[in-house]
């Protein structure tokens, strides 16, 4: 007596039999009858064409084949509309019935008939059950009005329904909150600009209640949509989480993650001092770890989530190394996501048991993951200084092994690390060199050339072993040409009697040859550099090289923050924000975390109010695979470049953007010299910063008194006289000296460039780096002729507010590279924030008053103005000015 | 939220789907295929794949791929908590999970996973509840059903559904009153070649089988308590008399039930109650390998272990063995390189012995990687981290009810590296 005896009618005729039997008089058959229908459909056969005859056994007092006819009708109303207007008498009857079981599901299960011409009738009923007596009748309702928003969102707005559901979350039942909350989740999301979930203290105290007391489902619900409020300070924050942290030891995985990540939201408003901070760090840590002893699919989602967790927190995990070493039979995505997450928290602490256990998984049986081990060999030694030399170690042991993909690994990862450390392991260059004929692959041959190029001066036989690659050029990965290339010239320059004819062959095969651009391009330069001046050619190719730094692979600190906030969600899973992958998130908004409000801070200006840590905090982030070389050929001086430089990990030389690079070691090296960059003529600022723009470097809000106080008056006709920004001597001669000034609601750089240098200078350009305010020049720089010695040019470089944006300190900091035929040149400089105040900025004292109360809290800051020589009165008015021009431009902080 | 769900076997059929809202074509379910091909095997399908409209979230339980769809941004860990709950279910309503099994019940399965979700929200996932509304076949109520007419689907609201305990229903009568607690501990651990623990860690649960008359309310308490930091609950539990007094006080639901998992992690010291002595060599230019383990008790307080069971995965070129074993059976599958030694029980005074050679494939080096061995093992009456029950207490009610309690330990993912 089992239902596979459903199944078993395949015979001609089987639907002509089901009719006769669903309109047969007896009970039992009929019953039997629709257990049958329902067999059919959920193998998928169309069993549609019985629906007349199903519908006439709804109405019945039997529950068992009420829901089957029911479950029926969810399935098949849509394919007959006309028929389903049928059921909408019973089911209006059903919504009377004195079994709330009954009213429930027939409010269930009208929702989720998908035709407008039933809606319609099914809004009386459902209003009824939304104020139903029973609790369980009120939540089935509110879920139903979720799904009939989906079917007609006008309708649900037109009757007023989502006001009912507002009303629910004040409701005595926490089951019927937890589903009012999840419904109105859903509708939400749909309508990203509704205010449908405005909490206020209020409702937060009810939904915390409720947290308590429903079901592990609508903790969920709840959690989420906590994560969404903004506490107003710190004490709120510090409430909230005292009453989330026990869902912490929930036995739901996904309860707990949704706490962890209101959790790790609200943090971010404590105060680092406090004793609950700290307490509360170390009560994240036991509920991470245990997700990892869950089946294995959950792991896996965890270690998604752990990954960024630990980019921004390391101190939680710091001490739980073990828990991520890797079992042989873990799943393949739990092993590859397990090493990710012990690369991240080695430290020297650890690193010993981290190689060792690196070294074993390098002789397991799965490619990808053997693959992965070895390179996480060469990311520790890149991250842990000390244990360079036994990671170089254990990967000449690896190579020793002859097995192909671990020693092509090796090779790439050991590339790396001569960029980490130069001159300290050439050593082993000779036993790279042994496997030279075994690498197949594009990357570990790129990276083998790239040794061979760069040690050409160390291996005897550099140019046989080069001059090998060379015969099958045009079949090589254009990545591999590259570098050949590149490998070829420098040899050249270091070794030029022999290889004179190695290098003009492999320059006639990348440029006439080729139908590569970029290859072509790069063959020209050379070609041009090494005929015209091989001095020259020589400082620009073998030009030191920027070390690379430690880790490679972190996220932007932007994008950490904002999928801190979606800690749980699938676009914690992808490391994506969810604007990047979900379908119809129009308009999704996006999420940040929220400011710090420690009372100790609240004293700063309200720019020092960042969503992530101080830029000297930040981890390096660095393009490492891009030569120098490359990087000059390719400087982008167009527009500015609108990313951060994200390291990428191929070879591919020239992709990344040293300006970017370069002037993102100058921020982290704060206004001042840069020893990172070498000769390439930076100038330190405060040397030559003009005296009344010259505040100290506290910067904030102050600095925005100053400048604006200082200028006197905000019509932006003044224009401040021109300073010298870059001396002569930094920069081989240019010497550029400017102010800004606003003319007409236009911005504008006005420069006077003089040639000091006794070469004449061509082919100027400009480019900015991301700036507070995002400023960019709006036109390429217009200097035509070539500046002969001793002469001088006076340009006008009009800047819109369009590029980039990133916070700089002191905020109106500007970091510029100016570039013309001899070098690229850095300088900073400050510019006076009333240029980028608009003209007809007056406001109606109403609209400002409004204004100024959008303005968050945290936002304001109260200080003294001392020795002001404005009036009292010029100051009240001046200074909310400020603040009401600068609403707009501050939205991105 | 949830939109459908697919239920896929080893071999590729889609065998049952369910719809919770607008029904999604089954060919969304090739995304799923493709991913299957390229993972070699069915553990290795990645948990979260995505299509073009839809996001295909499956856990892989009972050589079944459950598979749910969803459209729009849902916490992953909710589907697949959610996906292994159905299973949970499936296999307290028919005792075996298995494509047969659900598909002989397709029908209760159809209104189970009716009443679990409601519009892609779970409605009711306790099994209580569910055994409630919809009552689980045995062959007595099938023969009652047919006799009477009656059927199996509840027409009485459920009554723990909205009280305050959920987890309980009320009116529960029992004539012999009793409570059963099972202490179970697993060891996950790596042990390296050399014998020295490389990760261990004990993965504890409290399972209960409770069979009161009434609302009782119960406490237990531990003689060492502070074992237990890093601890999951029922929700039946108290917390904040928990995070006070470290007492568990609650009202426990009817029948069997989760009461607490908890784990002691890496950092404390775990004891590692088996050694694992190895010898295993390929020698290079010969065809012959030397192969010898022996298994030993280490520290077990004085228990018995038993039920030792040894797998080790040997690498490809392994043609052959030929083992004697000093006790229990041993296998050796040539074409899964598989080999699994049941051992039984550990007589401290003469340790199980597996020695002998291996036939490898001639003219192949020595293989790179070398096999991890598997154990596994139990020791009753045995809690492997030191937790002890100190007493039970019950309140609410008038009865005495018989009280007993049970502490087993057991091998989780325990390896040694050779």
């Amino acid at each position: 007596m089992t239902d596979s005896k459903y199944f078993t009618t395949t015979k001609k005729g089987e639907i002509f039999e089901l009719k006769a039997e669903l309109n047969s008089d007896k009970k039992e058959k009929k019953k039997e009858a629709v257990k049958k229908v329902i067999a059919s459909m959920t193998v998928g056969k169309d069993v549609s064409a019985l629906f007349p005859d199903v519908v006439n056994c709804m109405q019945t007092d039997n529950l068992e084949l009420k829901k089957l006819v029911y479950l029926y009708l969810m399935n098949y109303a849509k394919s007959q509309p006309d028929m389903a207007i049928m059921a909408v008498n019973t089911f209006v009857k059903d919504c009377e019935d004195p079994n709330p079981l009954i009213r429930a599901l027939a409010v269930r299960t009208m929702g989720c008939i998908r035709v407008d011409k039933i809606t319609e009738y099914l809004c009386e009923p459902l209003r009824k059950c939304l104020k139903d007596e029973d609790p369980y009748v009120r939540k089935t309702a509110a879920v139903c009005v979720a799904k009939l928003h989906d079917i007609n969102a006008q309708l649900v707005e037109d009757q007023g329904f989502l006001d009912t559901l507002k009303d629910l979350i004040s409701d005595s039942n926490p089951m019927v909150v937890a589903n009012a909350v999840a419904a109105l989740s859903e509708i939400a999301e749909s309508h990203p600009s509704s205010n449908l979930l405005d909490l206020n203290p209020q409702s937060i105290n009810k939904l915390l209640t409720a947290l308590n007391e429903c079901t592990e489902w609508g903790q969920i619900f709840i959690l989420d949509c906590l994560a969404n409020y903004m506490p107003k300070d710190d004490r709120e924050a510090q409430s909230i989480c005292e009453r989330v942290t026990p869902r912490l030891s929930h036995a739901n995985s996904a309860v707990v993650l949704s706490a962890v990540k209101v959790l790790m939201k609200f943090m971010e408003m404590l105060s680092k001092d406090l004793d609950y901070y700290g307490t509360l760090l170390k009560k994240l840590a036991p509920p991470l770890v245990t997700l990892l002893s869950a089946e294995p699919e959950l792991q896996y989602v965890a270690l998604r989530n752990i990954n960024l967790i630990v980019q921004k927190r390391p101190e939680i995990l710091k001490h739980e190394m073990k828990v991520f070493f890797v079992k042989y039979n873990d799943p393949i995505y739990v092993k590859l996501e397990k090493l990710d997450i012990m690369i991240r928290l080695a430290s020297q602490a650890n690193i010993a048991q981290v190689l060792a256990e690196l070294k074993e998984y390098a002789t397991e049986v799965d490619v990808d993951f053997v693959r992965k081990a070895v390179r996480a060999i060469g990311r520790c030694a890149i991250k842990v200084e000390q244990s360079a030399e036994r990671c170089v170690s254990t990967l000449l042991d690896l190579i020793q092994t002859k097995v192909n993909y671990v020693v092509q690994e090796a090779i790439v990862v050991i590339k790396d690390i001569f960029r980490k450390y130069p001159n300290k392991y050439e050593s082993v260059i000779a036993t790279l060199c042994e496997n030279l004929d075994s690498l197949d692959e594009p990357e570990a041959r790129a990276a083998m050339i790239w040794i061979v190029g760069e040690y050409a001066e160390r291996i005897d036989n550099a140019d046989e072993l080069l001059e090998s690659f060379l015969e099958g050029f045009h079949d090589e990965s254009t990545q591999v040409q590259l570098q050949l290339l590149t490998a070829i010239v420098k040899l050249f320059l270091k070794k030029p009697t022999e290889t004179q004819e190695l290098v003009q062959q492999v320059l006639s095969l990348a440029t006439q040859d080729s139908d590569n651009p970029d290859l072509r391009d790069r063959g020209y330069i050379y070609w041009r550099l090494l005929s015209t001046d091989p001095v020259a050619a020589k400082e620009v190719v073998l030009a030191e090289k920027p070390l690379i730094s430690e880790e490679t692979d972190l996220i932007e600190p932007t994008l950490l923050d904002e999928l801190i906030c979606y800690i749980g969600t699938l676009a914690s899973v992808y490391h994506k924000p969810p604007s990047a992958f979900v379908e119809g998130s129009r308009g999704i908004v996006h999420k940040s975390l929220p400011p710090r409000t420690g009372s100790s801070e609240s004293a700063e200006s309200p720019d020092a109010a960042p969503s992530g840590a101080p830029p000297s905090e930040q981890p390096a982030v660095i393009p490492t695979q891009g030569d120098l070389l490359g990087d000059l050929l390719n400087l982008d001086l167009g527009p500015p470049v609108s990313g951060p430089p994200v390291a990428t990990t191929s070879v591919q030389m020239g992709a990344v953007d040293l300006l970017g690079g370069g002037l993102d070691s100058l921020l982290r090296s704060d206004v001042g010299g840069s020893p990172a960059m070498g000769g390439t003529g930076f100038t330190a600022p405060s040397a030559v910063m003009p005296a009344n723009l010259g505040p100290p470097p506290s910067g904030g809000l102050g600095d925005l008194f100053d400048l604006a106080g200082g200028v006197g008056t905000l019509s932006g006709s003044h224009v401040a006289p021109k300073t010298v920004w870059l001396p002569a001597m930094k920069a081989k001669g240019l010497e550029i000296s400017g102010t800004f000034s606003r003319q007409v609601g236009a911005i504008s750089m006005d420069l006077l460039l003089t040639n000091k240098a006794l070469q004449v200078m061509s082919d100027f350009a400009i480019q900015f780096n991301r700036n507070s305010f995002g400023l960019a020049p709006a036109a390429p720089l217009q200097i035509h002729a070539p500046l002969a010695p001793n002469q001088t040019v006076e340009i006008s470089l009009p800047l819109n507010t369009v590029g980039s944006v990133m916070k700089m300190d002191p905020l109106n900091n500007l970091q510029v590279a100016v570039k013309n035929n001899i070098d690229v040149f850095y300088f900073s400089t400050l510019y006076p924030l009333h240029i980028l105040f608009v003209e007809d900025g007056k406001m109606e004292r109403q609209m400002f008053l409004a204004t100024w109360k959008d303005i968050p809290n945290e936002n304001e800051a109260q200080f003294q103005i001392r020795d002001c020589p404005l009036s009292a009165a010029r100051c009240a008015c001046s200074r909310p000015s400020n603040q009401k021009q600068l609403v707009p431009e501050h939205t991105a902080w | 939220m949830i939109h459908s769900l697919f239920l896929i076997n080893s071999s590729g059929d889609i065998f049952l789907e369910k719809h919770w809202k607008s029904v999604v074509s089954r060919s969304v379910c090739d995304y799923f295929f493709e991913a299957q091909e390229r993972a070699t095997e069915a553990e290795n399908v990645p948990p979260v794949i995505p299509t073009p409209h839809h996001y295909l979230l499956n856990v892989y339980r009972h050589k079944i791929f459950f598979v749910a769809v969803i459209q729009t941004e849902v916490p992953p860990l909710f589907v697949i908590e959610f996906l292994h709950r159905v299973v949970d279910t499936f296999q307290d309503y028919f005792g075996v999970c298995s494509e047969v099994v659900i598909k002989d019940n397709v029908v209760v399965v159809y209104e189970v996973l009716e009443e679990m979700l409601d519009n892609g929200f779970p409605l009711a996932t306790e099994s209580n509840i569910l055994k409630e509304l919809i009552k689980p076949p045995t062959i007595l109520r099938t023969v009652v059903n047919t006799i009477t007419g009656s059927t199996n689907v509840g027409d009485q609201l459920p009554t723990g559904q909205l009280s305050v305990v959920p987890w309980r229903r009320t009116g529960v009568k029992y004539t012999n009153n009793e409570a059963y607690f099972d202490v179970i501990e697993e060891i996950d651990a790596i042990i390296d070649k050399s014998g020295s623990t490389i990760t261990a860690e004990i993965q504890g649960v409290i399972d209960a089988c409770v069979k009161l008359t009434g609302m009782p309310d119960l406490t237990l308490s531990f003689m060492n308590p502070r074992l237990l930091d890093d601890v999951s609950f029922h929700p039946c539990v108290r917390f904040k008399r928990w995070e006070s007094e470290r007492i568990l006080s609650f009202i426990p639901p009817d029948g069997n039930f989760r009461l607490l998992s908890y784990h002691v992690s890496a950092q404390n010291l775990v004891a590692i109650p088996v050694y694992v002595k190895q010898n295993i060599s390929f020698r290079d230019s010969s065809s012959l390998g030397r192969f010898e383990i022996t298994v030993g008790p280490k520290q077990t307080m004085g228990k018995t272990v038993e039920g030792v069971m040894v797998t080790s995965q040997m690498p490809k070129g392994v043609l052959n063995m030929s083992l004697t074993p000093s006790q229990g059976m041993h296998t050796f599958d040539p074409v899964t390189k598989l080999l699994s030694w049941d051992v039984g029980k550990i007589n401290p005074q003469k340790l199980p012995n597996l020695k002998g050679t291996m036939s490898l494939q001639a003219g192949t080096s020595k293989p790179d990687e070398n096999p991890t061995i598997n154990l596994q093992f139990k020791i009753q009456q045995l809690a492997i981290s030191g937790l002890k029950v100190n007493r039970l207490d019950m309140y609410g009610e008038k009865y005495k009810p018989f009280k007993g309690i049970k502490y087993m330990t057991k091998a989780g993912k325990f390896q040694v590296r050779t």
